[in-house]
């Protein structure tokens, strides 16, 4: 193998991975983001809140324990930018929308997972880091956002 | 059974208690998905396989803890909590817990 071939590869692949990483990644995040706000339209009439009691003059029919979650991961381009941030620190603008897009997926698949509810008390979000031990001790950086809560049926009046 | 996380359940009132059940499970990905995953890392996105073995994991927990609180003689819990930690590389720990409750 040429010394040329070499340096190709070495600096080559990482800038087409970077490069590959910012445009799928950017595409996928703006289909996401889009199918997003159609769905949260959908479930507009089932809040999720974080009390604990709502309307107590309604009898409830049925309630039940609702749970969902995601796994993300940021694309090759944006964790870069993220190393770069952790230079000089600050707004890592990189996660935040990742983190942002992570707990809407999560409360969609939570009113997914409960379709005929009124509405989803003692609603709790949680957020863990996924290492994994694979892939040379660098690890694949994935984000679980969980989001659970109590889904309520009132009796029909 | 009826789980909820919840204080009490709505619209039924309890009768007895029966302390704290839990459940557990541990799990660890196999290097295939880790493989998928890894592809997944260079375009960012959702990681469905972990996803899905999370949610997998979750409910065998959330079904532990109602086995135990049945055998207790409890017909729901409530106050449930999730946790999930990273107990080693690789492998995560996904708990539930709850307390056992009659009611009526």
């Amino acid at each position: 193998m040429s010394d040329g071939l070499i340096l190709a590869l070495a600096y080559g692949l990482p800038l087409l991975l970077a490069f590959g990483g910012l445009i799928v990644g950017t595409f996928l995040e703006r289909r996401h983001l889009a199918s997003i706000r159609e769905r949260e339209a959908l479930f507009a009439n089932c809040p999720a809140i974080t009390s604990k009691q709502w309307d107590t003059t309604r009898t409830v029919a049925d309630s039940t324990i609702v749970s969902a979650s995601t796994v993300v991961s940021l694309d090759y381009f944006k964790r870069i930018l993220a190393n770069l941030r952790n230079l000089f620190g600050g707004r890592v603008r990189s996660y935040e929308t990742l983190l942002d897009r992570a707990k809407r997926e999560a409360i969609l698949r939570l009113h997914e997972a409960a379709p005929d509810s009124h509405i989803i008390l003692n609603l709790r979000l949680q957020t863990t880091t996924i290492v994994s031990v694979h892939n040379r001790g660098k690890g694949i950086g994935g984000i679980e956002v969980l989001a659970y809560g109590t889904a309520v049926r009132y009796v029909a009046e | 059974m009826i789980l909820t996380n919840l204080e009490t359940v709505p619209g039924k009132a309890i009768t007895a208690h029966y302390g704290l059940v839990s459940g557990n499970t541990v799990r660890a990905k196999h290097v295939g998905r880790d493989i998928a995953a890894s592809f997944k890392n260079i375009v960012g996105g959702e990681l469905k396989g972990y996803t899905e073995l999370l949610e997998d994991s979750r409910k065998e927990a959330t079904n532990r803890m109602a086995e135990q609180a049945q055998a207790l003689g409890a017909n729901a819990v409530i106050n449930i909590r999730f946790s999930t930690s990273a107990v080693a590389q690789g492998a995560s720990e996904l708990y539930v817990y709850g307390t056992a409750v009659s009611v009526e």
